[in-house]
């Protein structure tokens, strides 16, 4: 921070940002460097830069550790990037549950303005900010950008059509950037290191560190920091990350960048359709993209044993989308709920033959058409399901008494190589 | 109010509906939703439709202790339907009730960021994790216990 504030100018931190190869990570993995370049600067308009803190992505809880051991960390970071994007008052929006860590943060602001690296004239360098946090209040949709702006501005959460995006309209119709935490806190060893150095660690476009909060059945469920050069198989089975499935179980399937992403049976998990080990990184887990991959995303790694259901994990997230829809977008409204409805019979035994066709029909019609992703989010996890556990989901059809006993067990994956783009 | 630019004080709405609800019996009233919208001199109907959509608002009454049990993906598999089951057994409430003296509420809700440490509920402001049905029942002795030195 001191270095960024001294002997930096705001424009040469942007540069920095650049040059790390740093991409988003809240999920969508945009560069950051490039985010910030939009960023529009007329004369005698405040800037803003809102730090995103609502994780509430289904298997993610990485910025939660963040904030409750190293406040510190997102406060230099967040220093450091309202001096690079010229906004002398700062948010935290923070999902409203986690209100033990408001506090946290809170007193970590108090700390920082007693040492004056917050407020007026910091650290000498004339420059001004203040970081404020804000708590939501339970709505899954205020972690999308616009619709956690509305949130901010005192209103129901529902996303704004963009454009204009928040570079050139955001809060209060000044230009804004919104970032996730993890991003923010990577600015600080972006600086003390430069932004050449940082690149260097991962792979390829992959730069920096991913903290993963994994998850569901495995022996050491925790956030792991990694460096992006690691395989998935190694981070399943390795005693120093996830430490393998408990009570000697078997690999069925995993979802492993949060609950939106396409889930994925345990061979092509652990290998590309190209027969290559998949590695822990944005390029390798989108290899084959939605046919045989899937996405990096926020880092939620969510790990499902043999006696586990495809179908009835895939039916409580399709009952989270339809709990978190806002209800503007009438695709996403009604769509969400019919798939929950269709997903609650097929788990119960009262399945119909038409069921698995009409599911597959109904997640094509919200993906794209929406205002703002979260009806991609809501379709994807039930067509990857269907996709890749077909038979699954047709036993549940053809043994409903048996479905209501006991789980299928593992799927009769498909070849890898033979599953078509749909 | 000084967080917020001149003029953008509605901002501080959902921040208001919090201290209003832990003030109010941890609920909010159309009274207690009408106070919040002269305070902040915007219109009541501001008030209703933000109060509505998020859900940690609840706009009937709630008892003393509410148990909101996560039962997202990552929570189910690690077994949240066996503790929505165990609290009934407790305390004879399923989702959405109250028991009959008014002391606990039982809700389930939709993922809390606590997925490596599930299952989990959250009682107030507090995350309760790795659940099992001891930690329930010393849970809710503790809860009864606050209760009953409070009266």
């Amino acid at each position: 921070m001191e270095k960024a504030l001294k002997t930096l100018t705001p424009d040469q931190v942007t540069d920095e940002v650049k040059k790390s190869g740093l991409r988003g990570r809240g999920g969508a993995g945009f560069p950051t460097g490039m985010k910030w370049s939009f960023l529009t600067k007329p004369e005698g308009v405040p800037r803003y830069l809102v730090v995103n803190a609502d994780e509430s992505e289904p298997g993610t809880f990485k910025d939660r550790y963040l904030m409750e051991f190293i406040p510190h960390l997102l406060i230099e970071g967040m220093v450091t990037s309202s001096y690079a994007l010229g906004s002398n008052r700062s948010y935290i929006y923070i999902r409203g549950e986690y209100a033990w860590i408001a506090h946290i943060l809170e007193q970590a602001i108090e700390e920082a303005h007693q040492h004056g690296w917050l407020g007026k004239n910091i650290l000498g360098s004339g420059f001004d900010c203040n970081i404020y946090v804000q708590r939501g209040a339970g709505a899954y949709i205020c972690g999308e950008e616009t619709a956690l702006l509305e949130s901010l501005e005192g209103k129901r959460g529902n996303p704004r059509i963009k454009p204009p995006f928040p570079a050139v309209k955001g809060l209060w119709g000044c230009p804004t950037a919104v970032n996730n935490v993890e991003t923010i806190a990577a600015l600080v060893p972006i600086i003390n290191e430069g932004g050449e150095e940082y690149a260097k660690i991962g792979m390829g476009k992959s730069t920096g560190t991913k903290l993963i909060s994994a998850c569901g059945n495995i022996n050491k469920p925790g956030v792991y920091e990694i460096d992006m050069t690691i395989s998935v198989e190694e981070f399943i089975y390795s005693d120093e990350y996830c430490g393998g499935i408990p009570q000697g179980k078997k690999l069925k399937a995993c979802i492993p960048g949060g609950s939106s992403v396409p889930i994925l049976p345990a061979n092509l998990l652990l290998k590309t359709a190209k027969g290559e080990a998949r590695m822990m990184n944005y390029e390798s887990l989108a290899d084959g993209g939605f046919a045989t991959g899937s996405m990096m995303g926020s880092g939620g790694f969510i790990v499902m044993d043999d006696t586990q259901c495809v179908v009835k994990h895939t039916y409580t997230l399709a009952r989270f989308y339809r709990h978190e829809s806002c209800g503007q977008c009438s695709p996403c409204r009604e769509g969400t709920g019919w798939m929950e409805k269709i997903l609650w019979n097929l788990e119960t035994g009262k399945g119909r033959s038409g069921d698995i066709d009409l599911l597959w029909d109904i997640q094509r019609k919200i993906e794209g058409n929406t205002i703002c992703p979260l009806g991609d989010a809501a379709a994807w996890p039930v067509a990857a399901a269907i996709r890749h556990f077909r038979d699954e989901f047709e036993w549940h059809v053809t043994h409903p008494e048996e479905a209501q006993k006991r789980n299928y067990g593992l799927a009769h994956y498909a070849d890898p190589l033979s599953v078509s783009v749909a | 109010m000084s967080r917020y630019p001149q003029g953008r004080e509605k901002s501080a709405l959902i921040p208001v509906l919090h201290l209003a609800q832990n003030t109010f019996g941890g609920w909010l009233s159309t009274e207690t939703m009408d106070y919040v919208a002269t305070l902040l001199q915007i219109k009541p109907i501001e008030v209703y439709e933000v109060a509505s959509f998020y859900s940690m608002f609840n706009l009937n009454p709630v008892g003393k202790h509410v148990l909101e049990v996560c039962q997202t993906g990552p929570c189910m598999l690690n077994g949240s339907d066996s503790i929505v089951d165990y609290i009934y057994e407790r305390l004879g409430i399923r989702p959405g009730e109250t028991t009959p003296d008014g002391q606990f509420t039982l809700k389930t809700v939709e993922c809390l960021g606590a997925c490596g440490y599930a299952p989990m509920l959250q009682l107030g402001e507090h995350y309760k994790e790795h659940l099992t049905k001891e930690k329930i029942d010393a849970l809710i002795e503790s809860c009864i216990a606050k209760s009953a030195a409070l009266n």
